[in-house]
């Protein structure tokens, strides 16, 4: 499954009631609060065993599961060179 | 340099502790014992961590970490000029705490009780410092919040008021004078509402997820009655109901069975990972 899906499903199972795809402002629904920023921030970190620098930790990173993946995508090529 | 105390070390000693130290101040943070304190101090760095993605400033979790101590038991607060006490909002679980406080900490200690429902003055009477104990009601996630409901008891003197009023203001925090009476003006109103919510719940006539939409939609709020309880934690509304209930002798107050089951079953909201929603990250 690719990380895009996992992080796709991981927002639905939160907010079954939304239509959300992956280029999808999730903050700007309306009912997804900074709490939930935190969250997401840790699935992300716990699901793909990635460490997000605190200069990654910003809103625009978690935006969309496109602005997601792309930072796994980042993050793990990282991984990989070092 | 003075040192706060902060005692309790659940999600309010928690917000305290880490609001005094991001504002410069040295915290000693105590609890009954060593785990509870090692997960305070672990949720205090990811908090630090994640202030700016949650609109907060940028902070640095290591500098804040080493501004605060720890201690098991009350007695760990002796040295403090000003503690602020934080535990369960029980009434046999906070009269033990200011009794212990009262014998260990010096004359001139000023004791602030961080509670969302319990009368300032019958807390006081457990001490023989009536004089230096003030109620200040914070609200969740601390750091956060800048306002706070400010309640001298009866016999709190104006020094403590005005020692109290300038933490406070260090702490970034502005304060809304209330008259001691039980459940101050926030809970008076929230605690209801959250109760009658958990009624609708639980008598089948709307989902949670029905009930905050409601009130983000129609009303505004940025987070419904429920996801409030879970943010708070079920346990904390129910013990809060329950002293509204005991002290007012009103059965307005009485605490929804839904809320009763929920405490006993462990699902107290976001920091148990379960309440009124899943919060796991398990997928």
């Amino acid at each position: 499954m690719s990380s895009k899906t996992q992080i796709l499903d991981f927002i639905r199972g939160r907010y079954p009631q939304a239509e959300i795809d992956e280029s999808q402002d999730i903050f700007a629904l309306g009912f997804v609060n900074s709490l939930f920023a935190m969250e997401l921030v840790m699935f992300v970190e716990k699901t793909f065993g990635v460490t997000i620098p605190n200069e990654e930790l910003r809103i625009d990173n978690f935006r969309t599961a496109d602005a997601m993946s792309a930072l796994v995508s980042r993050l793990s090529s990282d991984l990989a060179v070092a | 340099m003075t040192v706060i105390g902060v005692i309790g070390a659940g999600v309010m000693g928690v917000g305290v502790a880490q609001n005094l130290a991001q504002t410069g101040h040295e915290v000693v943070l105590v609890d009954k014992d060593e785990r509870i304190l090692a997960e305070a101090l672990a949720t205090i760095g990811r908090n630090a961590r994640m202030s700016r993605l949650m609109g907060g400033p940028s902070l640095d979790p290591d500098e804040i970490l080493s501004r605060i101590t720890t201690a098991v038991g009350a007695a760990g607060a002796a040295k403090a000029s000003l503690v602020i006490e934080n535990v369960t909002e029980n009434w046999d679980v906070k009269r033990e705490v200011y009794e212990t406080l009262d014998a260990e900490c010096g004359p001139d200690t000023v004791f602030v009780v961080n509670t969302s429902a319990i009368p300032i003055t019958k807390m006081a009477a457990v001490t023989g410092r009536p004089d230096k104990v003030i109620g200040v009601h914070f609200m969740n996630p601390v750091p956060a919040k800048p306002v706070v409901e400010l309640i001298p008891g009866f016999h709190t003197s104006p020094e403590t008021v005005q020692r109290t009023r300038d933490l406070l203001t260090a702490m970034g925090k502005k304060a809304v004078d209330v008259k001691d009476s039980c459940g101050f003006i926030s809970n008076r109103v929230l605690m209801l509402t959250v109760n009658e919510a958990a009624y609708l719940v639980h008598e089948g006539v709307a989902d949670a997820e029905s009930v905050d939409e409601v009130f983000r939609g129609c009303f505004g709020h940025p987070m419904g009655p429920l996801e409030t309880a879970d943010l708070i934690g079920v346990d904390t509304i129910l013990y809060s109901v329950e002293v509204l209930y005991e002290h007012y002798a009103d059965s307005k107050y009485r605490p929804c069975p839904l809320l009763k089951q929920m405490t006993d079953a462990g699902l107290h909201g976001r920091k148990s990972g379960r309440g009124f929603y899943t919060y796991t990250s398990q997928s």
